[in-house]
């Protein structure tokens, strides 16, 4: 009987299934559409609004990977993925792009066989606490209990952590965001961890956000980024490149107010390779000229999306730090365009 | 269809493959048998062909690995550095754990609902028919995270008990509710405890030696020997006296609160108690049901004869109606079990760790050994449903109604 | 007596006194009180243990709810209106209700499409559900899941339409042969379904039909209540037959279609509903073709069906063993083959017998398409845990959603159950 389904299943899908094939490029062309994997909700970097349009700092990367391949920032199939699904999404070919601020690891990028193309979010662990509760320092919670999500990276650091230090804690796992708010506030665990943007963007929805502090200890390094499966390198220059032109754009200055301007009056031939109005960029990674102008026109350079995301302005309210231009004491350094 | 002379066995014709009843269920075997390995070719071959592109291999080395997460309520020896199979055994016993609590309480639910809404109460009555309907109406998965919802919001934080003037207090000095779990007293066993314990064993044994002693004498001489204050007596007698003469060599260690937690006694995880309220209190409504079916199946004309017969009522409840209601009972009780077994996996939403959080989910998620980890998931499940429903097969065997 | 009674007296009554009101303690609300609440001293003070009871939720929760804040935009504005004192936020279901009820993809210019498929589905259920009404509505309700995938995914009309030929081709076929022989006439007709079905593919993508008569809609951006009516829906019906074939197989003699039923059969119902989610999430991709494109939907349907089917199977096992044997004696001394057996004499009786149980099944199993929220799909539970509660508008508000939730799904499953009584009642023929 199970046979029956499935083929039944299959005679279904057959009306609707798509060209199978290796390159991802041709498929999403074909398509019309690209597939980006991104969390089921997490404020700032991927959530659907009111409208049920998803916004979002990885969504926008999303974004501008559509407008660089299809020329429709629009043409993005935003797949919902858990902690659990997003590997096999990506594995099985139900994504062609994972921006889910996933943790860039060695095992994940070489025994899952994926490649992560770059890092879009420097972010490192930390640690929520109530002011009430007088700790100033990651290391005074012996014996505290700690909320912190499961199927993360955290989950092992914050074991690590621990350890290292010698001190005890009893870990209460939960499954989302909004759970682990839920048990936090509500006092069954005295600390809550996780990403220090994810804290932040927590906090901020408090009632009273000023109760609640943030340890200084950052007890990891997780720098985010989106991945593609391994072995098709073409999409994953394309995807690669598509993340260093926004980088590249906010130290230029080449906006996506001021970018018609800059390609008309530019000087600067950087610019002018970039905007595909000198050299042929775009063809070497088999694209059309203007490639690197959509996906920067799309949701704005990497300054704009930060800004308009998860920026100060916003109710997230994160500040640059780590995640500034290497001119301005940042990490971020995107390589030529040559 | 079939003829009274034997057809000609030379004249074998390819018809008779689909018309002759005495080749025709070779012919559907063999059609099944060959879809089926048709299906399964066509999954494995899809299978290692997707794989090969992925890259991917099937290995279970992972579970040799260091698991590198921390659980939370561990019966057995368990630290960040303990292999992804010993989390897994945690689970397993994680799991057993809940689904034992859960179907000891579903039934006391499910009893105490069951014969309540049989009672000339009308109040009552009216109140366990809402409690089995709500409950059975609502999927269980909504129950669960609204039951650990109360549990976090409206019992006191650690925190409440601070202080000069704490706005929550034990409870007798010795429990503490707290929304990260109950608090009890942990038994301290001092030399000598084997002793009391010794005793204590002996005793329920004697309690059994006493009623087995009862009923050999009713049915030998016709004489009722009084039994319940007798086992009460046997029970608890010895064990107190000897407990006083080895000079109360038992002793408690209370919860106290230290740092940011209770330390000492036992404690009973918030999540553990949730799961294991939620499952309980679900079941129970389908457990009533069963009682209350059980017990009107038994006709009212049995309990009339065994008044007639001269038995008190409670004699007709325990020797007439019971056995007979059990036998309708227990079947669909088991099934329930098997319910809250399966139910109980439902756990990572509260965050406890079962066999479902930590293997196939925390585990699964950490190394992305999702085929692997499902396998043995299934694997497990399977074992337990398996050995669950021998067990009913073979009462049900035993109570089947004798026919002579 | 008698005598000297007569004559003591002056006055002898002709007419009977009107009859008096019982005494108070014995008639009204006092008897029923006194004989329904109060009729021994357990019976009292169980009275009022509950009567307690109900005085506790009810105090829990009425100023609570009655107090509750409607027309806010947040719940930092239901703080505001609240001013401190305690009351529900029941804002978020006027602000979120689409998207509660249709996930929050599905366009709101559509609505009207579920809508209208959902109506219709009582509609079509009716003949099925009612036996008296006229059996010519049957034919609304063999159209109904054409129209509905139709009105639901949208796309152009071909799909279902070609489908549904497809049936009709299959139906008459097997119309035709199977006065001649069941295995001939059911592979026939599947045949010919199948061929229709190919032609018609074909003819859809070679003249691109494809024009969208409605606006597409991806089976990603179905959600809320609906997914769950959805699943529940599909996954039964599709479950039905193959539950029926399932026991059928399990009872049969040939040893190896019986092992393959009871292995599959035990199988799925010995391991809990998640795990065979997770396989449709993390597993069944691997088992397609690769780029065959099934999507999530389509594989959690196909996983539920089969749990379901499992179950289904199970129920109809028992009524095909209530069967007296006679039955199945009977129908083989009148010369008739086995599908003629099952088909006219066995299975009408044994189907009846298990309808309760089927409803349950059914019950159940709608119940459980909640699970497919911790696999990331959102249906009502999924929103509520997913893009509500984590929307930095609505962060904290648990009850009012929950309630929500739980009382849509009590709505329909309390509905089902009376309904499941009534039925049981209806087709009690035997003597009691």
């Amino acid at each position: 009987m199970k046979k029956s389904v499935i083929f039944g299943a299959l005679t279904v899908a057959g009306l609707t299934a798509g060209a199978a094939g290796a390159a991802t490029l041709d498929d999403v062309k074909a398509r019309g559409k690209l597939n980006c994997g991104v969390t089921t909700g997490l404020a700032g970097f991927a959530a659907p609004n009111a409208n049920g349009e998803w916004e979002g700092f990885d969504v926008a990367v999303c974004r501008a990977v559509a407008a660089a391949v299809l020329s429709d920032k629009n043409a993005v199939e935003f797949i919902p993925t858990t902690g659990k699904t997003r590997f096999t999404a990506l594995a099985s070919g139900e994504i062609d792009l994972l921006a889910r601020n996933t943790t860039w690891t060695f095992s994940r990028d070489t025994d899952l066989k994926f490649d992560f193309i770059g890092v879009n979010y420097y972010d490192g662990q930390g640690f929520m606490v109530p002011k009430a509760l007088g700790v100033s320092s990651a290391k005074d919670l012996d014996g505290a209990t700690v909320c912190v999500q499961t199927g993360t990276t955290t989950e092992l650091n914050l074991a690590d952590f621990f350890r290292a230090n010698n001190i005890s804690y009893e870990p209460v796992p939960i499954e989302t965001n909004a759970e682990g708010q839920q048990q936090y506030l509500a006092g069954a665990c005295d600390t809550y961890t996780t990403d220090a943007s994810g804290l932040a963007a927590t906090r901020a929805t408090f009632e009273t956000p000023g109760d609640h502090i943030l340890l200084p200890e950052i007890i990891s390094k997780e720098p985010l980024g989106p991945l593609v499966r391994h072995g098709d390198n073409d999409w994953g220059d394309i995807v690669r490149w598509t993340l260093n032109a926004l980088v590249a754009a906010e130290e230029l200055g080449i906006t996506s107010a001021n970018i018609e301007e800059m390609t008309a009056n530019t000087t600067n031939p950087e610019v002018a390779r970039m905007m595909g109005t000198e050299g042929d960029l775009g063809k070497m990674i088999g694209l059309d000229a203007e490639w690197s102008k959509r996906a920067i026109m799309a949701e704005g350079n990497y300054g704009e999306i930060f800004a308009k995301n998860i920026g100060e302005e916003t109710p997230i309210g994160l500040a640059r730090g780590l995640n500034a231009q290497w001119t301005d004491g940042g990490l971020l350094y995107a390589p030529p365009f040559r | 269809m079939t003829t009274l002379t034997d057809p000609d066995k030379e004249s074998f014709r390819l018809s008779m493959l689909l018309y002759d009843t005495r080749y025709r269920s070779i012919t559907m075997q063999v059609i099944a048998l060959g879809l089926l390995v048709a299906a399964f070719w066509f999954l494995g071959s899809n299978l290692a062909a997707n794989l090969r592109a992925a890259g991917l291999n099937i290995s279970y080395s992972f579970l040799g690995a260091p698991a590198g997460y921390d659980i939370n309520q561990t019966l057995i020896p368990y630290t960040s550095r303990s292999s992804n199979l010993q989390a897994a055994w945690v689970g397993i016993i994680n799991t057993l754990l809940v689904a034992f609590l859960a179907c000891i309480t579903a039934t006391i639910f499910g009893v105490i609902a069951g014969v309540l809404r049989l009672s000339n109460n009308w109040l009552v009555r009216k109140l366990m028919a809402v409690y089995v309907e709500i409950f059975r109406n609502i999927p269980v998965l909504i129950w669960i995270l609204i039951i650990y919802t109360i549990m976090t919001v409206s019992t006191p934080a650690p925190n409440a008990f601070r202080g000069e003037t704490p706005t929550s207090t034990m409870f007798l000095d010795a429990f503490a509710f707290t929304n990260r779990g109950v608090y009890i007293p942990a038994p301290v066993w001092g030399p000598g405890s084997m002793v009391v314990v010794a005793t204590f064993v002996l005793s329920i044994i004697g309690v059994f030696a006493y009623r087995r002693y009862a009923t050999k004498l009713l049915f030998d001489t016709g004489r009722l020997l009084p039994t319940f204050w007798p086992s009460v007596a046997i029970f608890f007698l010895p064990s107190i006296l000897v407990f006083f003469v080895m000079g109360s060599p038992i002793g408690l260690e209370y919860p106290a609160l230290k740092g940011f937690n209770f330390q000492g006694g036992i404690q009973i995880g918030a999540p553990l108690i949730a799961l294991w309220f939620a499952l309980s209190i679900y079941t129970g409504a389908f457990i009533a049901e069963n009682v209350r079916a059980g017990i009107q199946a038994v006709s009212r004309g049995q309990s009339e004869a065994a008044a007639a017969l001269g038995l008190r009522p409670g004699r007709i409840m325990n020797l007439v109606v019971l056995p007979q209601a059990l036998r309708v009972i227990i079947p669909p009780l088991i099934s329930q079990y098997l319910n809250i077994t399966k139910n109980s996996s439902l756990a990572i939403l509260v965050g406890y760790a079962d066999i479902t959080a930590t293997l196939g989910g925390i585990t699964l998620n950490q190394t992305g050994r999702a085929i692997e980890c499902v396998t043995l998931l299934m694997i497990f499940y399977l074992i337990i449903s398996l050995t669950i429903s021998f067990g009913m097969n073979i009462y049900n065997n035993s109570t089947k109604l004798k026919e002579r | 007596m008698s005598d000297t009674h007569a004559e003591s007296v002056a006055f002898v009554r002709e007419t009977a006194l009107p009859p008096t009101a019982p005494p108070m303690a014995a008639s009204g609300p006092v008897l029923w009180a006194r004989t329904n609440l109060f009729a021994t001293w357990p019976n009292a003070i169980l009275s009022i243990a509950a009567a307690y009871v109900i005085y506790l939720i009810l105090a829990a929760t009425l100023p609570w709810m009655l107090n509750g804040v409607w027309t806010a935009d947040s719940l930092r504005g239901c703080r505001e209106v609240l001013d401190g004192t305690s009351g529900a936020c029941f804002s978020v279901l006027t602000e979120r209700w689409n998207q509660l009820l249709f996930g929050f993809n599905y366009p709101s210019e559509l609505y009207w499409r579920p809508t209208l498929a959902f109506v219709l589905l009582f509609v079509a259920a009716a003949p099925v559900l009612f036996f008296d009404l006229p059996r010519k509505l049957l034919i609304f309700t063999g159209l109904y899941p054409f129209l509905a995938y139709w009105l639901i995914w949208g796309g152009t009309i071909f799909i279902p339409l070609v489908a549904l030929i497809g049936v009709i081709v299959g139906y008459a076929v097997y119309d035709r042969l199977v006065k001649r022989n069941f295995a001939l006439g059911f592979f026939s007709g599947i045949a010919a379904a199948a061929v229709v079905w190919w032609i018609g593919g074909a003819l859809i993508e070679q003249f691109a039909f494809g024009a969208p008569m409605m606006e597409e809609i991806a089976s990603r951006n179905l959600g809320g209540f609906m997914l769950n009516m959805m699943l529940g829906v599909t996954c039964v019906s599709l479950s039905l037959p193959i539950g029926v074939a399932l026991a059928l197989g399990r009872q049969s003699s040939l040893p190896v279609v019986k092992m393959i039923c009871v292995v599959f059969i035990e199988f799925i119902r010995g391991v809990p509903l998640i795990t065979l989610l997770f396989v449709a999430n993390v597993m069944l991709a691997y088992f397609f073709p690769p780029g065959s494109g099934v999507d999530l939907f389509l594989r959690v349907v196909i996983m539920i069906t089969m749990f379901s089917a499992a179950y289904i199977a199970e129920v109809i096992r028992g009524g095909l063993a209530a069967l007296p044997k006679g039955q199945y004696e009977a129908a083989d001394s009148l010369g008739l083959d086995y599908a003629q057996s099952m088909r006219l004499i066995i299975l009408p009786q044994a189907l009846k017998i298990s309808i309760p149980g089927i409803v349950n099944i059914a019950v159940g199993l709608f119940k459980d398409t909640t699970l497919v929220s911790v696999i990331s799909l959102f249906d009502i539970v999924g929103m509520i845990r997913g893009p509500i509660l984590a929307s930095t508008d609505w962060a904290g508000v648990y009850w009012e959603l929950f309630m929500f939730a739980g009382g849509m799904f009590f709505i329909v499953c309390y509905g089902i159950s009376q309904y499941s009584q009534w039925l049981e009642r209806r087709l009690a023929t035997d003597h009691r």
